[in-house]
């Protein structure tokens, strides 16, 4: 029984370390400027922890199988402990639980100390049971009020926009899809209708909640062009699963383009 | 299941049994108080199943119920009307009856322990509960003003949770003036320490079976006394890291990501002890002891995610993915319900006067430890993948909806149903076990504390009058030079030197 427990161990831990190193399953490529800090934490992270998951593991494993009853005569140690090894270890795990999330938080430092630079394109963004709408300030780099009384989906007013008096609002660009220029910093500002939701894009390593009542900013800068998904990650009603909308990074001139066509489109 | 499983089976389960025998009282401090406790409990568990038998079924906010998905009513989806109302009216009874009981337990821990029973000689699991006790009085205290408060917001016309402005499919809300992020400090401020709630009895389960059946003291009793005190004490000061990407204050994010690395130092103090326990032991490989070191296994690995989430920067993409799923799984879900039975398998003579079978019993155990890792070790990979969690299907999602990503969900499935059916196992084993199982002697494991004084099962009042003293330390095991390789904790101090 010894034996089984310690192989039966020993293998769940080998296993899903070696899938784990495989990178079958792992972070998606990665499109923002912020996003290679990340993984590198990550996989600090992930070297640290393991080595002590598989240390851990295999002590274990070795200990049931080294120190089994085996039926003879044998009395077990008689000791109360080590305090020489209580504080080894208690400071070991202080000094790198403690030191991982110092070098870390620089990361998170420059995610949402600092702004975004200054240029950034404003965009807003709103979240609705389930469905995702984009707002982009137009030529006048301004955004019209909002009045919850006109918001209807139903006449496709999603965030109620009043084009007739509020001057702002008049090119206002209301889309379904957010689109970004590649290599610009972009400044997102986070809104709900409803309820919470989560913006979440895994390829930008970026994930804010929207709280209803609050306008939470979030800026980053997308790397490479192509078409990826932002997915609901807040438990948000019945159809929080299909609450999702493309992203799409472009080159400026094909983003200059969209959003003409959109601008068409109001 | 944190509220009816994990809250009441291994604290009020175990402990309202165990406890009063294992400090050598009769009863626990209020018996009264105690069955009160346990039909307001059984109240609130009734009035929770009466909302799958309700028109529009049970509410779909789930066990954290943020608002305003749950405070405006039925425009936010189905089961938000009278499905909720009753949800909270259910957790608001659950309240009730878990600070009755954790009152009764810090009374009976405090005053009724035998002669000679220091504090420092209470063995593990007491220390377990009697912790797990402050940890309920202080907890549920706060979730059950912020209960009342939310179900003001539904029924009262009060805004204390939902903001201004807000529109559900086209109509306007009539509230103002509320914040959705007050529930969330609310909620975590109870939901960190339950969790703690859940999993430190079994820490002490845990902790009494190893040393019992490795034949040896536990490795550093104080330090795994004091390595629970600080759980518990610092329990209270990491709510925030449920709330990195919430929308609060990015500055506190340092404060409590700081706290919550340290609350691992103590854990990780107790897997060391733990198998600091066994080196040198002599290791009776039965199915309680195999069932605490499953415990041991599993906190480890559910353990060390929690580094991961712990840190601010990786919750940009960890946070609310299958990740935090496999974490929390790991370390207060499975390994609590390790600790749980572990328990029931090392107890169950105790109660009934019967042993239960070996070798369903290690049947059990087999598939249970494999199939909890097959389940939750592969939602790791998920999250790293960004799969968010509480996703009812996989089709509204191009990523999701990938042969890649969906062989991992077949696996777990599978393993989900092997695991549920081994509990067949040891439903029968419990049921056969108490109708035709060996008779139990009064000391089937050997073990050194009270509760193997007694028959089994113990007379109505544990110790029918007798009134036992405490010469020692609860974990005398392999003392050199005594006659048999434990010592009760109640043998004279002269057997010491036979």
């Amino acid at each position: 029984m010894g034996l089984a427990i310690a192989v039966v161990v020993a293998l769940i831990t080998l296993i899903s370390t070696g899938i784990f190193l495989s990178h079958h399953w792992w972070l998606p490529h990665a499109i923002s400027t912020i996003a290679p800090a990340i993984d590198r934490q990550f996989t600090l992270t992930f070297v640290s922890t393991g080595i002590i998951f598989v240390i851990a593991q295999l002590a274990l494993a070795y200990a049931v199988w080294r120190f089994r009853d085996g039926g003879d005569t044998r009395r077990a140690a008689y000791s109360h402990g080590n305090t020489r090894w209580e504080v080894v270890w208690t400071t070991a795990a202080a000094i790198l639980f403690i030191g991982l999330n110092l070098i870390g938080y620089q990361i998170w430092a420059s995610v949402h100390f600092t702004g975004p630079e200054p240029g950034a394109m404003q965009v807003e963004v709103w979240g609705e049971q389930f469905n995702w709408y984009f707002r982009y300030p137009g030529p006048d780099n301004r955004f019209g009020p909002t009045h919850p009384e006109k918001m209807n989906d139903g006449i496709g007013n999603f965030l109620g926009l009043d084009r007739s008096h509020d001057a702002d609002s008049k090119d206002d660009i209301v889309t379904a899809t957010l689109a970004v220029p590649v290599n610009r910093e972009v400044e997102l500002v986070l809104r709900s209708k409803d309820v919470t939701h989560s913006f979440f894009v895994r390829e930008l390593r970026l994930k804010q909640d929207l709280v209803p009542g609050l306008e939470i900013p979030i800026h980053f800068m997308a790397t490479e062009t192509g078409r990826y998904e932002i997915v609901c990650s807040q438990l948000c009603g019945l159809g929080h699963y299909k609450m999702r909308a493309y992203f799409e990074v472009m080159s400026q001139p094909d983003f200059d383009k969209w959003l003409e066509t959109q601008a068409a489109a109001q | 299941m944190v509220f009816f499983v994990l809250t009441t089976v291994p604290q009020s389960g175990f402990g309202n049994f165990a406890l009063p025998i294992q400090i050598g009282a009769e009863d626990m401090a209020f018996p009264r108080l105690n069955m009160l406790s346990f039909w307001t409990t059984f109240v609130g568990m009734a009035v929770l199943l009466s909302t799958f038998f309700i028109s529009d079924g049970p509410p779909l906010s789930g066990w954290t119920s943020y608002p305003p998905l749950s405070a405006i009513g039925k425009a936010t989806g189905p089961g938000e009307g009278l499905g909720q109302t009753l949800w909270i009216v259910s957790i608001a009874i659950f309240c009730v009856g878990s600070l009755l009981g954790s009152l009764n337990f810090i009374a009976t821990t405090l005053d009724l322990r035998a002669r000679g029973l220091s504090l420092m000689r209470l063995p593990l699991t007491c220390w377990a509960w009697f912790i797990t006790a402050v940890l309920m009085l202080l907890s549920f205290a706060v979730l059950f003003a912020a209960g009342v408060l939310l179900l003001l917001d539904r029924v009262g016309g009060t805004s204390f949770f939902i903001p201004a402005g807000l529109v559900v499919n086209d109509q306007m809300v009539n509230h103002a003036g509320g914040s959705p992020l007050l529930w969330q400090h609310l909620f975590w401020f109870f939901g960190h320490p339950e969790v703690y709630v859940a999993i430190l009895p079994g820490m002490g389960i845990t902790s009494h079976v190893i040393s019992t059946f490795s034949r040896k003291p536990i490795f550093g009793y104080k330090a795994m006394v004091y390595a629970m005190c600080s759980i518990g004490f610092l329990g209270f000061m990491v709510w925030g890291h449920h709330m990195f990407v919430s929308g609060m204050s990015p500055y506190s994010a340092f404060a409590f990501s700081v706290l919550t690395m340290a609350i691992a130092v103590p854990s990780a103090i107790k897997t060391f002890n733990w198998i600091g326990t066994m080196i040198g032991g002599k290791l009776r490989l039965a199915t309680p002891m195999l069932f605490a070191i499953g415990f041991v296994s599993l906190f480890i690995t559910g353990g060390l995610s929690g580094i991961f989430l712990g840190q601010p920067a990786l919750d940009l993409t960890l946070h609310d993915s299958y990740f935090v799923i496999a974490h929390f799984h790991m370390v207060m879900g499975v390994a609590a319900i390790f600790g749980m039975f572990a328990g029931t398998y090392f107890w169950f003579p105790k109660a009934t006067g019967r042993m239960m079978n070996e070798a369903l019993g290690k049947a059990h155990f087999w598939l249970t430890f494999v199939g909890a890792y097959g389940i939750f070790m592969p939602m790791h990979y998920l999250g790293l993948e960004g799969h968010p969690r509480r996703f009812s299907a996989l089709t509204g999602v191009d990523f999701l909806n990938s042969p890649h990503l969906i062989h991992l969900h077949e696996f777990m499935t599978v393993s989900a149903f092997v695991t549920a059916g081994a509990q067949l196992i040891f439903l029968y084993n419990l049921v056969y076990s108490w109708l035709r199982g060996p008779k139990a002697s009064v000391n089937p494991w050997e073990a050194t504390t009270l509760e193997w004084t007694v028959p089994s099962p113990p007379p109505f009042d544990n110790f029918a009058g007798r009134h036992p003293v405490i010469h020692r330390y609860p974990y005398e095991f392999s003392v050199p030079g005594a006659a048999s390789d434990y010592i009760m904790q109640d043998a004279p101090e002269e057997t010491k030197a036979k």
